[in-house]
């Protein structure tokens, strides 16, 4: 079993493709999206999507509100903003938004490998007090 | 530093000539107007006074002398028609009669003759042994003995002594007699002589012919054809009082005012210098012309010397003007580089991050076991991770340049002065290393903040590492040492370079606009006269030292604000 299921959101093709294919092989299951409007098409056909790591700076709908959109329409799934020099300002708004966390670019790759480790970690244990929460209320109704 | 090449421009010449001109014609113009119009005013009222003057002075002796002549002629009649008058034939009784006229009536009177139709005397009575002359071929018989009462002409006579005589016509017995008395002339002379007027003026009385009837004071003989003209003039205007003014023998100019005696035989005539008659006016004109003279002087100093000023100051403020100008141009001209420089940092940072991923992809099916074994597997991971190396090294210099490109902005902040040295340092050590340039620093830590422009601060401590990198490419390398230290109130900066130093020629100009010593095309020359404004401006000090083949150093003095201080 891969060790996340991540959406990869960047409107750079090249970059996207390196990536998946290093991440691929590194036991992440890789969803490319090149837009805001893609990644949102993305989590709609696909639930079981954990971590999105976004670009903040992407032509049409940028990083911020995709993030926005996502927390609103899937407020489990966990977000990793990813950043040049110039846009550290847009990240940290992303992080104040609810992002999990930012990266700048160009990222070492066990660096990311570790805070998309985190983040599904995160989202895994979120589901799980769900889960549970639901099952004492069953259980609950049961007695 | 170039205080006197404004002088030599054209332009500010022009400048100069204009505003004197200007300041000349417009002092001098109201000046001319008021004092030629005053002195034209009282050039006329003087001439009318001085005229009126001499009129009344010549109406008061013609009609005192014409009083005299009549006076004399009356004494003479009553005389004629007295009862005794039979007796005036006998010369006992005309030496009586002369006594009384003598004590009685005027001591003028020389002698007295009685003359017969014929000319001869018949009787004579005076000083002089003139009986029984004959005077029928004399000028003054002849017209006496045709008119009631005559006075002759001023004459020698039988005497030999100037005189004239005054003549009355008479019948008894049935004859015509004539008796004449003759006048003193020194009485009658007195009269005119003791007419003065100013220092030069004087009197004196002509015939028709122009011939003198008093004696003359003065040793000037007046020339007889000014008189001449005089005379003519004069019968024209008959008994007004004439002036004129002519030019006597000696080239002097004169004024005369004259008016006809005894019915328009004689002519009175009163001559005075012109010089003397104005001296008021020639003095009070001389005083004017004397200010005029001054106060022309002291506008046309006061015009080029405050013209002079003014064009300096004007030169000052243009080539301050043109530094500003400079400057904003220049800022503006960084501020887009700024804004190129990060536009083109962001665009890089892309390709970069997929090169270093491709490259991280390529290492990782390295990995895999097929690859294990081959022959140049070290080779492969060595230029894998260069590349990576190299990636992160663009990484870095992009971020540099985003850094400085964000704080392209001349607002004027609180800033950290040795930040910003380090700042400049960052961008400058990849040309310093290229020119085998080290840089060495040796900042004073906790230096005070201070007030100013980010930009332009960086713009100078840029613009000084480069010369120094730039001074010392063409030597083979060297050391830039930037140490920074605060004193009470300032925070002094100096950049040293061991280089070569700059020739001393050079050194006077070197923080002039446009003065280079890089080939065409390679500098502005206005780097180092920029940083100058800007220090300047701050109100700090940049300095130059340079010894040849030792190095040079910059010295920049910013002062801390007071409030700063504290």
């Amino acid at each position: 079993m891969a060790i996340a299921n991540v959406l990869l959101v960047d409107d750079e093709t090249p970059f996207v493709e390196a990536m998946t294919r290093r991440l691929t092989k590194r036991d992440l299951s890789i969803t490319p999206a090149f837009s805001g409007d893609d990644a949102l098409k993305r989590l709609k056909e696909n639930d079981k999507l954990e971590v999105v790591i976004l670009d903040v700076k992407m032509p049409g709908m940028d990083g911020i509100e995709t993030l926005q959109e996502i927390r609103k329409r899937y407020p489990l799934v966990e977000v990793i903003m990813l950043t040049g020099h110039a846009t550290v300002e847009s990240a940290i708004e992303g992080m104040k938004r609810g992002a999990f966390d930012y990266l700048m670019k160009p990222c070492d790759i066990d660096h990311l490998i570790s805070k998309v480790s985190e983040a599904a970690a995160r989202k895994r244990q979120h589901e799980n007090k769900i889960i549970e929460a639901r099952m004492k209320k069953i259980a609950g109704r049961m007695v | 530093m170039t205080s006197g090449s404004h002088k030599k421009d054209p332009y500010y010449k022009s400048l100069t000539r204009k505003m004197i001109l200007t300041v000349i014609i417009v002092s001098f113009t109201p000046m001319i107007l008021v004092s030629g119009a005053i002195l034209y005013q009282f050039h006329v009222s003087y001439h009318e006074k001085v005229a009126a003057h001499l009129e009344e002075l010549v109406q008061k002796h013609k009609q005192n002398i014409d009083y005299f002549l009549n006076e004399k002629l009356s004494d003479i009649r009553f005389l004629s028609q007295c009862p005794q008058c039979e007796n005036l034939n006998q010369e006992s009784f005309l030496e009586q009669q002369l006594a009384t006229l003598q004590q009685e009536l005027d001591p003028v009177f020389v002698d007295l003759g009685l003359v017969n139709a014929k000319g001869r005397q018949i009787a004579y009575a005076g000083p002089f042994k003139l009986g029984e002359a004959q005077y029928s071929e004399a000028e003054w018989f002849k017209k006496a003995i045709k008119s009631q009462y005559f006075i002759s002409d001023v004459f020698l006579g039988l005497r030999g002594l100037p005189h004239f005589i005054v003549a009355v016509r008479k019948r008894f017995h049935g004859e015509t007699w004539i008796l004449r008395a003759t006048i003193d002339f020194m009485a009658f002379n007195n009269l005119v002589e003791n007419v003065r007027i100013g220092k030069t003026g004087f009197a004196f009385i002509l015939n028709r012919q122009g011939e003198f009837q008093t004696k003359l004071l003065r040793e000037v003989m007046p020339s007889k054809s000014t008189y001449m003209e005089l005379l003519k003039n004069v019968s024209k205007s008959q008994d007004k009082i004439c002036i004129v003014e002519a030019v006597d023998d000696y080239g002097k100019k004169n004024i005369y005012a004259s008016a006809f005696l005894k019915n328009g035989d004689w002519m009175l005539v009163c001559q005075q210098n012109k010089s003397d008659a104005f001296s008021d006016l020639y003095r009070a004109k001389k005083i004017a012309g004397l200010i005029f003279l001054l106060g022309g002087l002291g506008i046309i100093t006061m015009a080029i010397l405050l013209s002079r000023r003014m064009v300096i100051h004007i030169a000052l403020a243009d080539r301050e003007k043109d530094m500003m100008n400079l400057q904003v141009i220049e800022t503006g001209k960084l501020a887009t580089v700024g804004e190129l420089a990060a536009g083109i940092a962001h665009e890089i940072n892309n390709p970069v991050a997929i090169m270093v991923e491709e490259a991280g992809w390529v290492q990782d099916l390295l990995e895999e076991e097929e690859f294990q074994e081959g022959e140049n597997l070290e080779e492969f991971q060595r230029a894998l991770k260069q590349i990576n190396t190299q990636g992160k090294r663009c990484k870095e210099i992009t971020h540099k340049l985003l850094s400085f490109a964000r704080k392209t902005d001349s607002r004027i902040q609180v800033v950290q002065m040795n930040d910003l040295i380090d700042d400049a340092i960052g961008l400058a050590e990849q040309s310093a290393r290229y020119s085998k340039v080290v840089i060495n620093t040796n900042l004073e830590e906790n230096l005070p903040f201070i007030q100013a422009s980010q930009t332009e601060m960086q713009q100078v401590f840029l613009n000084l590492i480069n010369n120094a990198v730039d001074a010392m490419d063409n030597k083979g390398g060297g050391t830039i040492d930037i140490t920074s230290r605060s004193d009470e109130d300032n925070i002094l900066i100096d950049f040293a370079d061991n280089g070569p130093g700059i020739h001393r020629n050079n050194l006077a100009r070197i923080f002039d606009p446009f003065f280079t010593t890089k080939p065409v095309g390679k500098g502005t020359g206005l780097g180092l006269s920029i940083c100058y404004g800007i220090i300047k401006k701050m109100g700090g000090e940049i300095d130059v030292k340079s010894v040849i083949d030792e190095g040079t150093t910059f010295s920049i003095r910013i002062p801390i604000p007071e409030d700063q201080l504290d």
